[in-house]
Order: C-alpha cells, then structure tokens, then sequence
C-alpha cells in the first residue's frame, strides 16, 4: 500500500533538484514497443506518466492525439497499460508511476476495479484530465481506499477560490498547467508561471510540478529553479513520431532527450 | 406571446440533472464555464435581456412558428391527427437559432468579440454565422471531414455569412470530433473568445442554458394546440441527437402528465447492427464532451466509432443529460427511427403536404407517424418539425437514384 510520491520529492529536494516527470502513452506506437520505451525512459525520470489511451482526447494536442490514436489502432487496452505499469515497477522500485487520461475510462470499468488493478499494477498515482474538484467525490473514495493518490490540475485560469478548492482534493502533486491550451502548444511566459506557483504555494504545501509546452533543456532548467518537477511529455512523444519506423532509433532518441532534461533538472548553488 | 420566464426542473449547483450532467472539463476550462454560467444566470434575470432576444426571435428569426394541423398526412396515415410544429419556417431553416440568438447576446453582454461552435449537419453552424455576421463578431466554425462532405450547402451558407469553416480529421471526422476541436480551441483563447455551444449536452451551464433557449418551441406549441385543439397533445414526439430540439419541445411539457413525452433517436442501419446513434436506447453512462450522460462506447470507455446515422445532425455517440435523466425517472418515452424510415417519412410528408423536412426531423416523422398510425382520430400525435430539407438534398438525391440529367 506504500505510495511512492512524497519519497521522490523528498529525495529531489535533498539532492537540490526539481523532479524529472516524463509522460508517454502506454500502447504507442504498440503495446510491446511501448513498454521497451517507457522502462527506457523510466530510467531518465522521477516520475513516469503513464498515459491511457483514449479515442477522444479533447485537452491533446495533435501529438499525443496521434499517439492516443497510434494505440489504440494497434489495439491497445486498458490491461495493457496495466501490464506496463507493473512491468516498469519490477524495474525501478523506487520512481514514482501515475496514470494520465480521460475519467470514461476508469468510469466505465468502475472506479474501485480501476484502483484496485492500478495499486496491483504498483500505481501511486491518477491525473484525469477532465473531473475537476467539483467532480472529484465520483473517484476520491475508490482512489482513497487503495492509497492512490488523486492527482490535480491548476491553470493560468484558476481563480484563488478555484485554487483552494483543488488543494483540498489534491495528494501527491499538483499539476500546474503552463498555458491556457492543449498539450504540446508553447510554454507560457515564465514569470508568469512562476508568480502563480507562489500563490498557488500560499494554499498548499504539495509539490507542484510545472507541464505543457516544455520542450527544449533550456525551457525545463528555467523552470526547474521555482518549481518541484517539469513534465515533459509531447516532447517525449516526439521522439516516438519522428523515428516511427525504427525502433532502435526511436529507444536511443528517447533516451538520449530524456538524460538532457534530466541534467538540468538540478538547481545549482 | 409571453413567454414563461420561471427556470424549471433546474438541476443542482453544479448542473447535475439526478446523477448526470455535472462539469467533466479541464481545469482550464472550469473558470470560463463559471463566467458564462454566471452571465446566464444575470441575464436570465434581466428583462431587458429577455426584450431584446425576444424582439429578435419575433422579427429576425420569425417566430411564434406554425403549429399545422397536417390534414392530409393525418388522413394518410389513418390514425390520430399529427400537428406539425414549424421550427423549418425559422429564419436559417431551424430551430437552431432560438439558441445562438440567446447565446450571442451573452457573448455580447460578456464583451466577447468572437465567437466559435461545433456544427454536424451545418445547421448550427448556419445559426452560429448568421448571428455573428449580425452582431459583427468574428466566427470560426469546426465541422468533421465527412460531415462538410455530407452538408456542402450549408459550407457554403457559413462562408458567404463570413465564417471561417475549419475541417476537422481527427477521429471519424464527425460532430464528436468537431466538438474536441472546438474544446481544444476554446482552452487556448476562452479570454476573447465565446464557445456557442450547439445542442444540450456539452458541460454546464449549456446543457440548461440550450434548453432554456430552446423552450419557446414547446411553450408556443402548448398554447398552440391548446387554442387550435381545444386542449394538449396525447403525444409529443421529437427527434434527439444531442437533445436540443427535444428539450426545446419537451421540457415545457414535463408537468403535464397526460402528454407522452417521446424521444426519437437514429436507428441507423437499425438498432441491432451497432451503426445507429442510439445512445439513450443501445448506450450506458458514460462521460464525455463535459457531462456525464448517456454515451455509445466500448467495453473500455473507447468513444464509438461506428455511430451512424443518415442525418449528419443526429450522428452522436452521446446525448444530452438531462434526457439521461428524464428515461431515469421515466418521464421520456424512448423511440427511434432507421435511415429508411425517415427516408420514407421524408417523402411521404414532402407529397402528402408538400413540406420538406430535415432527414434530422424526418426520424420524429417516421416515429410520430407510426404512434399515430396505432391511435384514434380523435388523439393528437405533436411532432417537432425541426428543420427544413434543403440541406439534404444531395444526400436524399443520392439515396432515391436520382439524377439530373435526363431525369427532369
């Protein structure tokens, strides 16, 4: 029943530098590269984001559309996602590991079920993009009960009013959305980033970790300065599209952008 | 007329209808959809709101719209007597409008200066363009592949009002997909931009506010049929997509017990192939575009991709809430209607009554006519006649064979 996120944080915080968060959709572009490519990257990372592929991804961009799509033509599902999240676990016991997506799928299969299999599958953690605080008591007890840790969004559009509602549901980390946008459009400005943390820190004392539109080294050390983890995720993805027909290359690419976002992860002095 | 101004049947708080509804959106979206569930909620309660939409909806839009004793198809069909309400005679050929005139006044109101939609068959997309070239606002409608394919007039009809047309391909290039992309637009520009939401689905408030918007329909038809018929329908039959026109004809008549409440859904190739867009009939809860709601998917929560129907308008795999809600509690009556039927019930109305209707109210025809078809002369079947045809003509063309050349 241990959940492995506060040790992650603990331990970024004693070695003075921000949480590496790498998210890559489970499935893309098959389910047995995919697993090769998420133990790959597992390596890089503090926390993996394991994504649940979903037919329709309205908060996406088109790259991790693509990827979402990628998967479940290729006939990904949702044990599959599973099955990697275990498989990973048994690899690196001490990462943390989250669940990404869209609530119809965990719905449809029944919150307690969904946590019951993600604990089993060495889960700390499930982000869905769409169930808000306001929607949250529908998966907060099944969450609860298996020690999973519900995972919240904040955005540049989250009202203060907004921003203590989430903190209250929030365990683990909280997810701090860089722009008004999808995934994988251009970061925000980081000053503006970095003034809404430090409200965001008035109400609560979880880590947040900072995503969406972070692509280059550069943009995640800014960020690495102020905040406790960077996602990187369509960047990630990328590495998938642009090297689609060779795996090899698309292993070594991934793990070689990965190991660059990871140097600069720590703050210096 | 006077309009009944009273919200009612109102779901809670945070716009569930019993346990659907609610606000299944990104983060990011959560405080937009407050604003504009605030600004209804003002306007709502300002006349002067009221008296301007009103005004518009009597002398741009047209209404109050017919109610028609259709005597001839009534006769036809040899049972109960079928009333026609003409949402086809509105200005833009639907009762779409009823709701983009509501919506961008709250835009307006709000000091928004563009607005965007979602369209499937092309009819709210026409509303949606008509509106903005009226209220000088920018205009930017999403519209799947396949469906600009199925409806090319009704393009046009947007681009020559102005707006721009963006295709979409993701997914099956349908009306779910041209709602995500409208979604993913929106979270990046909601600060000047206003989301005119097209059907009663879709997060809150729009599941309330479309049918407020939309409730005239039934409002009028009641009196209507009261001063025509001396008293209420035994039947009220519409068809259901999303649910607007349902709702719009429906829910005024929630409270009186004595009208069966019938929702016609798309039966497609028929309900036992999988390609229909039956989701109150052949779907289970589900979530998707904001609300939790009746849906079509796998047994792994994957959206449908076989929903289908002849009718662009009807062709969704989800379905608005509070019709969730209204089968839960057993106040809707479901029904529905296959490609054939409606093609036949388009016909059958065209040359009985020489009216063409939507293929989207052709599905309310098909069922209206077979409820009638069982019932008394002296029983009153209402069927919401939602929209005219003239945007199906290449489809319902291509369906009977018939060809230009040499056939004339």
């Amino acid at each position: 029943m241990s959940n492995h996120l506060p040790e992650v944080f603990q331990r970024c915080e004693r070695e003075n530098r921000a949480a590496l968060v790498g998210y890559l959709t489970a499935g893309d572009p098959n389910v047995q590269t995919s697993e090769r490519l998420m133990l790959t990257l597992a390596e890089q990372v503090d926390i993996l984001e394991i994504g649940m592929p979903f037919s329709d991804p309205a908060a996406d961009g088109p790259t991790i559309q693509a990827a979402s799509e990628r998967a479940l033509t290729a006939g990904a599902h949702i044990d599959d996602v599973f099955a990697i999240a275990k498989r990973v676990r048994q690899a690196k016991p001490e990462i943390g590991i989250v669940l990404m997506g869209y609530a119809n799928v965990p719905y449809t299969m029944g919150f307690e079920l969904f946590a019951s299999k993600a604990k089993q599958s060495g889960v700390d953690g499930v982000l869905l993009v769409d169930i808000p605080a306001e929607e949250s008591g529908i998966c907060a007890e099944a969450f609860k009960s298996q020690n999973l840790s519900q995972i919240m969004l904040l955005a540049p559009t989250s009202t203060e009013e907004r921003i203590k509602l989430a903190v209250n549901i929030a365990e683990g980390f909280i997810y701090y959305v860089s722009l008004a946008g999808i995934t994988g459009a251009e970061m925000g400005e980081v000053a503006k980033i970095k003034e809404k943390l430090s409200l965001i820190r008035q109400y609560t004392k979880l880590p947040i970790c900072v995503g969406f539109g972070v692509k280059t080294p550069k943009q995640a050390e800014s960020i690495a300065l102020f905040a406790d983890g960077v996602v990187v995720g369509s960047h990630f993805v990328s590495q998938i599209t642009s090297n689609i027909d060779d795996r090899d290359a698309m292993l070594s690419s991934l793990s070689s952008t990965a190991s660059a976002m990871a140097e600069v992860m720590k703050r210096q002095g | 007329m006077d309009y009944d101004l009273e919200i009612k049947h109102a779901p809670d708080e945070g716009g569930h209808f019993g346990k659907y509804g609610g606000r299944f959106a990104a983060e990011t979206l959560m405080q937009p959809l407050k604003e504009i569930e605030d600004a209804f909620f003002e306007a709502w309660a300002d006349p002067e709101f009221h008296t301007e939409r009103l005004d518009l909806l009597k002398n741009y839009v047209g209404r109050m719209t017919p109610l028609y004793y259709a005597k001839q198809l009534s006769e036809k069909v040899g049972g109960a007597k079928i009333y026609l309400k003409r949402e086809d005679l509105n200005h833009t050929g639907a009762h779409k409008v009823n709701n983009t005139i509501g919506q961008a006044l709250l835009a307006r109101r709000m000091g928004k200066k563009k607005v965007i939609a979602e369209t499937g068959a092309g009819q709210h997309g026409v509303a949606t363009a008509t509106v903005a070239a009226m209220f000088n606002m920018q205009c930017d409608i999403y519209m799947g592949r396949e469906d600009i394919r199925r409806q090319a007039p009704n393009v046009f009809r947007m681009k020559l009002l102005g707006a721009n047309v963006i295709a979409v391909d993701s997914g099956t290039g349908t009306l779910k997909d041209a709602v995500n992309e409208a979604l993913r637009v929106w979270v990046a520009s909601c600060e000047d931009t206003y989301y005119i939401f097209g059907t009663a689905a879709g997060p809150h408030p729009f599941p309330l506010m479309v049918r407020q918007f939309h409730t005239v329909i039934g409002q009028e038809a009641r009196k209507q049929c009261l001063e025509q018929a001396g008293r209420l329908p035994d039947v009220a039959v519409a068809c259901v997509g999303g649910g607007s026109n349902a709702m719009g004809l429906l829910h005024p008549m929630w409270d009186d017990e004595g009208v069966r409440l019938v929702a016609v859904e798309a039966g497609g190739h028929g309900l036992e192939t999988g390609e229909h867009a039956a989701s109150l009939a052949k779907g289970r809860p589900g979530i998707i575009h904001g609300s939790l709601s009746y849906v079509l998917d796998d047994d792994e929560g994957q959206i449908s991709a076989n929903a289908h129907s002849i009718s662009a308008g009807l062709d969704y795999p989800g379905v608005g809430p509070e019709l969730a809600h209204m089968m839960d509690v057993g106040r809707l009556n479901l029904d529905s209607a296959t490609d054939d039927e409606a093609l036949q019930a388009f016909e059958m109305l065209t040359k009985t009554e020489g009216i063409i209707p939507a293929l989207e109210s052709s599905h309310a025809l098909a069922a209206g006519i077979r409820i009638a078809a069982g019932m008394s002369s002296n029983k009153i079947v209402l069927i919401n006649l939602s929209g005219r045809g003239d945007k199906d003509l290449n489809t319902v063309m291509e369906k009977f064979g018939f060809h230009t050349e040499g056939q004339l």
